[in-house]
C-alpha cells in the first residue's frame, strides 16, 4: 500500500530541505512525487520531525570477532536480555547484542542502514552468516585488505594494476562493500610479535612501509571507482603522542588525486587524536587534526565517541589489543588470521573518574564539534569499541547542547577537566547538523545514492521523531530531545513501517549489498594461487568465495572500474 | 509474616526473583499471589505454585517450608527484612543483596549470596560451588556482607572478593578466593588445592589442613592469633604466606601449623 506521511518538519540536507513543512509520498518502497490520498495509508506527522533512515558508516555487528566477543562475555548477557514477543525473537546483550537484537534496537532508533566495517576474508561467509540474521536494516561489510598478502606483494612490486584486479577479485568473492585497511603493516608484524610505530616503518618480509600501503590501496581505490573512500585505522592507534601519526598519514594521502571526492575515510578518528608523552601527561590532539581537516578536503571521519560504560572493544588491531591487556590485565582474545589480518578483544569498562578516559570523551566531542563542515564528520561509537550504539541519543544530545556536554563534564575527573577544550566550545549543532552527522553525510561518504535522503527516487527509509521543532528548543530541552530521539515515533524502511512508538510492528529481512567490480581483465584463478592457498592457507581455494546463495536478500551494484 | 509452602514436588526450574521482603513489603497476599514467576519456559503465578499465608508474627517477613532446590533467585537484590527457608533452597540464593537476612535451614546451590553488597547469609547445612562469586565472566565479586556456612561448601568459593567475611565451619573446596582483593575468609576444617590462586589482597585463614600450597607464595612468618572481625580472632599458630607473587599480589594465607606438619619444610626460609 502507498504511504503519505502528512505535515511533518522535515530535515533532508542532501536536498537542502531544513525543517519545512511538507508531505512525503511513499509508494512500491521508494519515494514518489506524489501518491492518491484516498487510496493510500496516512501517518499523521503533525509537530513531529521527519528524517532520512540513519546510516550507520561503523559499526561491528557480525563476524568472527564480534562472535567471539560474545562468547567472552556471559556476564554481559546477563544483565540485559529481552524475551521473545509474539513478532520479535529473544536475545541477549547489552554491549554485543545478538543478531536479532541488534536489528531490532537499530530500528527502534530510526537507523535502516548500517555498516559491518572489519571482515577477515576468511571469516566471510560466518560474517554474511550473521548478517543474513540481522532483520530490519540494509547492511554490507568491509574486507580487510591492507595486510593481506597478495595485495601487499602487489605494492611492494609498484604493480597498481595488478593489485587492484585482486581488490576487486576479492571485493567479489568476499562480497564486500569497501576497502577497510586497519593499521597497515602492523597487523603482518604482529604475526611476528612486532607492530609498527610510524608510517616509514618496514613491514617485515615484505619491504614495503604502511605509506606505500595506504597511498597504494588509495590509489586503487580510485581505479576501481569504488562508491567509498579508502576506510581506515590509523597506525598508532591508542597510543599517547599519535596525533602526529595520524597527520602525516592525512599528509601522505594528500598525494593522491583527488577530483573533488575524499580519497580516505578515517575511522573512530578519537583513539587517533591523542597528544602528550605518556598516560600521565595525556591531553587532547584535536586542535591540530580539526584544523588540518577544515583546511583540507581529502578527509572525512567518524567520531568513536566514548560512552561512560562497560563496554567490550574488539579491533582487527591485534597490537594494541594487547596494549589494552596490558593496562586492564582483562581477559584478553588474541588472533592471527593466517595471510591476512589479526584480531584482539579485551572487555573494557570507561570510567568518568578515571582521566584517561574522560580526556577520550573529551577529544570525541571536540573532533566533531571543532570541525566546522559537518558533511566530514560522522556520528559513531565505532560500536562497541567506545560504547554501544544505544547510546547514540547521548552523543546527539552532547553534540546538540551545551547544557548536556555541561552536565556530563561537571562530572569528570579534575585533570580531565583541566586540559579539556570543551568549555570554550560554544557550538551547538541544530538538527539539520545532526541529520548530516547520523544520515545524509555518511550516506553520502558511501556512495548510496539511495539512502540518506528523501528526495523523489530514494529508498523509502524515514525515521520520523516525536520531536516538534518549533517548540522544544534541543539546546536546552536536550533530555526531551534525547528521549525522542531513542524510540523513534515511526521507523519506516522500504516503504513499510517497522516500528511504532518503540513497538516493533513486523519484521522485515534487510538486503546485504556488495560490490561487483568489473574490470577489464580479471585475475585467472590459476595453479600458482591455488599452490598458494594449499601452502599459506588452512582452507583449499575451492571452499574460500562465498558463493551466491550464502546471501539471503543480496543487492549486487555494478561498477565499471578503469582497469 | 508471609509462609509459603510449595504445594508439589517441581519438575522444572522456578525464576522467583519476586520472593523478597522488599516486594512483598505493603502488598496484599492477593497482589502477592499474582506475582509473576517463570516455571521452565511457562510464565506462572506465585499462587499457582506456593500456598501463601499471612500470619501476625512480625519477624521473619517470609517463611519458606518445604524444599525449593529448584527455586532460584530467592531474595534477589534484597535491600531489609529477613527470609527463613525451612529446607533447601535453589541457585543465586540472595544474589546482589544489599541488607537483611537470609537464614537456610539446609542446604544451597550454587551462586549463594553472589556479588553481595551487604547483609547476612546463614546456611546451616552445606552449600554449592561459587559461593559469594561472581556470575561467569563478571569480575565484580562480593563487596559486602558476611555469610555463615555451617556445613561444607563447593568449589570457586569467594571469586573476585572485594570485601565482606565468609565464615566457614565445614570444608572448601578448590579454587577458593580466586583473584580477590580483599576481605576475609574463615575455614575451620580443610581446605581444597589452588587456595588463593591469583589473590591480590585479603586474607584467607584455614584452621584444618591444606590439600596444598600453590608455589607462587612464599612465607612469610608464624603467628599466634588472626582477626577475623571486630571481636573474633582465630587461634593458631598459623604460618602466614603472601602472594599471589605470580600477580605481584599482597594476600595472606594463614594455615594452621599444628595440622599441617607438611609445611614444615618452609619453615626454613624464615
Amino acid at each position: 500500500m502507498d504511504l503519505l506521511i502528512k505535515n511533518g518538519f522535515v530535515f533532508d540536507p542532501l536536498n537542502g530541505i531544513n525543517g519545512e513543512k511538507m508531505d512525503i509520498a511513499i509508494s512500491n518502497g521508494k519515494i514518489v512525487k506524489s501518491v492518491n490520498e484516498k487510496t493510500s495509508k496516512i501517518i499523521d506527522a503533525t509537530g513531529l520531525t521527519v528524517f532520512p533512515g540513519g546510516v550507520d558508516i561503523h559499526t561491528h555487528i557480525a563476524g568472527a570477532e564480534v562472535n567471539t566477543g560474545r562468547l567472552v562475555r556471559p556476564e554481559d548477557h546477563e544483565k540485559d536480555f529481552v524475551r521473545k514477543t509474539a513478532i520479535t525473537r529473544s536475545g541477549v546483550g547489552y554491549s554485543i547484542p545478538s543478531t536479532f537484537t541488534t536489528g531490532y534496537r537499530y530500528s527502534r532508533m530510526g537507523y535502516t542502514t548500517v555498516m559491518n566495517p572489519s571482515m577477515a576474508p576468511l571469516e566471510a561467509k560466518h560474517t554474511h552468516e550473521e548478517l543474513n540474521d540481522i532483520p530490519m536494516v540494509d547492511k554490507a561489510t568491509y574486507p580487510l585488505l591492507g595486510d593481506w598478502w597478495l595485495v601487499l606483494e602487489n605494492l611492494a612490486k609498484g604493480d597498481f594494476k595488478e593489485c587492484a584486479r585482486y581488490v576487486a577479485w576479492m571485493l567479489g568473492i568476499t562480497k564486500g562493500y569497501a576497502i577497510k585497511i586497519v593499521n597497515p603493516g602492523g597487523l603482518e608484524s604482529w604475526g611476528f610479535g612486532r607492530n609498527v610505530h610510524s608510517i616509514d616503518d618496514q613491514v617485515p618480509n615484505f619491504c614495503i612501509t604502511p605509506r606505500e600501503i595506504m597511498c597504494g590501496l588509495a590509489k586503487v581505490n580510485k581505479m576501481l571507482n569504488m562508491p567509498h573512500a579508502i576506510h581506515l585505522h590509523t597506525n598508532n592507534l591508542g597510543i599517547p603522542g599519535n596525533y602526529t601519526t595520524t597527520l602525516e598519514t592525512m599528509k601522505c594521502l594528500e598525494t593522491v588525486p583527488t577530483e573533488g571526492r575524499p580519497v580516505a575515510h578515517i575511522t573512530h578518528l578519537q583513539f587517533s587524536s591523542f597528544a602528550g608523552e605518556d598516560w600521565g601527561t595525556l591531553t587532547s590532539g584535536a586542535e591540530e587534526i580539526t584544523n588540518y581537516i577544515n583546511n583540507h578536503d581529502h578527509i572525512t571521519f567518524d567520531m568513536g565517541q566514548i560512552i561512560f560504560t562497560d563496554t567490550t572493544t574488539m579491533t582487527a588491531d591485534g597490537p594494541f589489543e594487547y596494549t589494552l591487556y596490558q593496562l586492564s590485565g582483562h581477559k584478553w582474545v588474541n588472533s592471527d588470521v593466517e595471510t591476512e589480518t589479526s584480531g584482539g578483544i579485551i572487555p573494557f569498562r570507561y570510567k568518568r573518574k578515571n582521566p584517561v578516559n574522560a580526556i577520550q570523551w573529551s577529544i570525541g566531542l571536540e573532533l566533531a564539534l571543532m570541525t566546522k563542515n559537518p558533511w566530514k564528520v560522522f556520528m559513531t561509537t565505532d560500536h562497541p569499541n567506545a560504547g554501544p550504539f544505544t547510546a547514540y541519543p547521548k552523543i546527539l544530545a552532547w553534540l546538540a547542547s551545551k547544557k548536556a556536554r555541561k552536565a556530563t563534564f561537571d562530572r569528570l575527573h579534575r585533570k580531565a577537566q583541566r586540559r579539556s577544550l570543551l568549555p570554550s566550545i560554544n557550538r551547538e549543532l541544530s538538527l539539520y547538523d545532526l541529520a548530516i552527522v547520523t544520515r545524509a553525510g555518511q550516506a553520502k561518504s558511501l556512495g548510496l545514492k539511495e539512502k540518506g535522503h528523501l528526495g523523489v527516487g530514494a529508498d523509502a527509509d524515514v525515521a520520523i521523531f516525536n520531536l516538534n521543532p518549533e517548540k522544544v528548543d534541543i539546546a536546552q530541552k536536550y533530555k526531551t530531545f534525547r528521549r525522542a530521539f531513542s524510540n523513534t515515533a515511526y521507523t519506516i524502511k522500504g516503504g513499510k513501517i517497522l516500528t511504532k512508538d518503540g513497538e516493533i510492528l513486523q519484521q522485515s529481512p534487510g538486503k546485504t549489498m556488495w560490490l561487483d567490480v568489473q574490470t577489464s581483465c580479471k585475475v585467472e584463478v590459476d595453479e600458482e594461487i591455488k599452490r598458494k592457498f594449499r601452502e599459506y592457507w588452512t582452507v583449499e581455494f575451492d571452499n574460500y568465495p562465498v558463493s551466491n546463495h550464502y546471501l539471503k536478500n543480496p543487492s549486487k551494484i555494478a561498477i565499471k572500474a578503469d582497469v | 509474616m508471609i509462609v509459603l509452602t510449595p504445594l508439589k514436588k517441581y519438575q522444572y526450574p522456578i525464576i522467583a526473583e519476586c520472593i523478597t521482603p522488599d516486594v512483598f513489603q505493603g502488598k496484599t497476599i492477593d497482589e502477592i499471589s499474582n506475582l509473576s514467576v517463570w516455571e521452565g519456559n511457562k510464565e506462572k503465578k506465585l499462587c499457582e505454585l506456593f500456598k501463601i499465608e499471612k500470619n501476625s508474627a512480625k519477624s521473619p517477613d517470609i517463611t519458606i517450608n518445604g524444599n525449593v532446590i529448584k527455586v532460584k533467585r530467592i531474595g534477589w537484590g534484597m535491600t531489609q527484612g529477613e527470609v527463613v527457608v525451612n529446607g533447601n533452597a535453589g541457585m543465586h540464593l540472595g544474589k546482589k543483596m544489599s541488607g537483611g537476612k537470609i537464614v537456610v535451614n539446609g542446604n544451597t546451590e550454587g551462586w549463594t549470596g553472589s556479588q553481595m553488597k551487604g547483609g547476612l547469609i546463614e546456611i546451616t547445612g552445606n552449600a554449592g560451588d561459587y559461593l559469594g562469586s561472581p556470575y561467569r565472566g563478571s569480575t565484580v565479586g562480593m563487596r559486602k556482607g558476611k555469610i555463615i556456612v555451617h556445613g561444607n561448601v563447593g568449589s570457586d568459593a569467594a571469586i573476585y572478593m572485594k570485601s565482606g567475611v565468609i565464615k566457614i565451619h565445614g570444608n572448601a573446596g578448590s579454587f577458593m578466593g580466586f583473584r580477590m582483593t580483599g576481605g576475609v575468609i574463615h575455614v575451620e576444617k580443610n581446605a581444597g588445592t589452588r587456595l588463593g590462586a591469583c589473590m591480590t589482597g585479603g586474607k584467607i585463614v584455614v584452621s584444618g589442613t591444606l590439600e596444598n600450597i600453590m608455589p607462587t607464595f612464599a612465607i612469610e612468618l608464624i603467628k599466634g592469633k588472626v582477626k577475623i572481625e571486630t571481636g573474633e580472632k582465630a587461634v593458631g599458630p598459623f604460618y602466614v604466606f603472601l602472594g599471589d607473587l605470580a600477580e605481584t599480589g599482597k594476600g595472606k594465607l594463614f594455615i594452621s601449623k599444628e595440622k599441617n606438619p607438611q609445611l614444615a619444610q618452609y619453615e626454613r626460609f624464615l
